[in-house]
């Protein structure tokens, strides 16, 4: 971009040009520090243990990690496990956003539904929902739509909540213009609710893919053979520290965690899209 | 409040014990969004209650905010009405397409609300309201949201365009100018509970269309004068003279 402005065009003035410079400058000097920084850690870290400061044991290395990652893509391992969780996460987030939707809707369509639901709602989402995984596989056994429906399960409720929450915040006066028009409360929903929510239907559906992952890790802990899940399960069993640590990690023994997430902002791009 | 209000309008405080009674409350129960405790309303001889729905009055209400929706164009704005009484035939959109053009936003159609002016929007909201053919038209303070100098010409404009129509309207507004300036008759209404303090027909010499000549008349300054004293007096109760 900077080579764009190399030359002031000529219909740019001279402070205009000073400024934009000056917002190029800045811009290309927090992109350079973002990439410093990491390259530090890392570089740190390889430091660190080869000359022994850690235990490679225990804290694993960048080296180690790429090495195994290298391995786990020739034996193509690494996209039979990466495809299982992403196919899953993708299922349990499509349903929680259409189940979210209708429950949602269902909710504001019939006023004293949402009265008498709204502390159930409430104890279910905040229930801890790893806790459900157990009986999760006794209803449903050890298959897919096992770890499909624990990742429902974390996101739907919250998911819910807000949505109805923002569905009962539209505008009254906008629904009164409605009725004045002679529209009908189901008008109502379709022409001002659902149009009015578009953003935070969106946005929910940001929070609702993460918090899908979530829940399918923790199905995939409990009831797998593939899938990202039962790597971190694995690896932590064989302690294979240096595999764990590639995964994207929910519940790695506790000493792990940080570093644990590095996989797991690999997928953010993906969530975030 | 202007020309051709045909109706009886025999307001008490008795009709409404409900404390939240207030004129947007009285508008609302015109409109039909909500019943009136006692009593009923008539509209040209016929119980607005009873009407087949075929056959009922249309009342056209334009709320303070112009409350066009962000999300469709001008055009689909002012065909919502049509859109949710299913009567989007050629002719009613012909006619909207006139409107548009009447009013001078036919270059505007396909914009978003956010992109026209204050006058503009309040112009479009017209629109919406005049597509369904309304019989009555209730105003609730539709150019409170304008700047002064906008609203001066709003409100002479929309006022103007309302005559040309022939059609009953009734505007709530706390600008006793713009009321006198407007109307062909004032009702001035008493704190909660609402009840009639005085009612005040209007007539100028000048051209009503010019809202600076009218102001500038002795007629303006006795109404004016005459209808201050029954707002901030709250005991006086004039009666129709």
């Amino acid at each position: 971009m900077n080579s764009l402005f190399s030359n002031r065009p000529d219909n740019i003035s001279a402070n205009q040009y000073a400024y934009l410079k000056a917002h190029w400058h800045h811009h290309h000097m927090v992109s350079l520090a973002r990439v410093l920084l990491i390259a530090a850690f890392l570089s740190l870290w390889e430091l660190a243990a080869r000359k022994q400061w850690i235990d490679t044991f225990f804290f694993s290395s960048p080296g180690g990690i790429v090495s195994y990652l290298y391995q786990m893509f020739l034996d193509h391992s690494f996209f039979t496990h990466t495809g299982i969780t992403l196919l899953e996460t993708i299922a349990s987030f499509l349903l929680v956003t259409l189940l979210g939707l209708l429950a949602a809707t269902l909710l504001w369509y019939v006023g004293s539904l949402a009265e008498i639901l709204e502390p159930y709602l409430v104890i279910l989402n905040s229930l801890p929902k790893s806790a459900l995984a157990p009986l999760l596989i006794v209803w449903l056994g050890t298959g897919t739509n096992t770890i499909i429906v624990a990742g429902i399960s974390v996101a739907i409720f919250g998911s819910v909540i807000s949505l109805y929450t923002g569905f009962s915040q539209a505008d009254p006066e906008m629904l009164k213009l409605i009725y004045t028009l002679g529209g009908s409360r189901k008008d109502a929903l379709f022409k001002v609710i659902l149009p009015s929510s578009i953003p935070l239907i969106l946005s929910n559906m940001k929070v609702n893919i993460g918090l899908s992952l979530v829940g399918v890790i923790i199905g995939e802990f409990l009831a797998a053979r593939r899938g990202l899940g039962y790597l971190i399960i694995y690896g932590s069993q064989v302690f294979r520290r240096w595999a764990q640590v590639t995964k994207p990690s929910q519940k790695p023994a506790p000493r792990y965690q940080g570093a644990g997430s590095i996989f797991t902002s690999g997928l953010t791009p993906v969530c975030n899209w | 409040m202007f020309k051709n209000l045909h109706m009886n309008y025999n307001l008490t405080g008795r009709s409404f014990h409900n404390n939240a009674i207030g004129k947007s409350t009285l508008l609302s129960i015109i409109a039909g969004l909500l019943a009136p405790e006692e009593g009923a309303l008539y509209y040209k001889g016929r119980l607005l209650a009873e009407c087949a729905p075929d056959d009922s009055v249309k009342i056209g209400y334009m709320l303070q905010r112009d409350h066009l929706f962000e999300w469709r164009t001008i055009y689909q704005n002012v065909i919502l009405g049509l859109e949710l009484n299913h009567a989007l035939s050629s002719e009613n959109r012909d006619y909207v397409l006139k409107l548009l053009e009447d009013y001078g936003l036919s270059a505007f159609k396909d914009k978003k609300p956010s992109e026209l002016s204050g006058g503009m929007r309040q112009r479009a909201a017209l629109i919406r309201t005049m597509a369904i053919h309304p019989d009555l038209l209730l105003l609730d303070e539709p150019f409170s949201a304008l700047d002064s100098q906008t609203r001066l010409d709003v409100s002479a404009d929309i006022a103007q365009i309302i005559r040309k129509t022939g059609k009953t309207a009734i505007l709530i507004t706390h600008d006793l100018p713009e009321a006198i300036t407007l109307a062909d008759r004032v009702l001035v209404l008493s704190k909660r509970p609402a009840c009639i303090k005085c009612e005040m027909p209007i007539h100028f010499s000048v051209d009503r269309h010019d809202p600076i000549a009218i102001r500038n008349t002795t007629e303006y300054q006795l109404y004016f004068n005459h209808l201050w004293e029954v707002l901030t007096n709250e005991q006086s109760v004039f009666q129709p003279t």
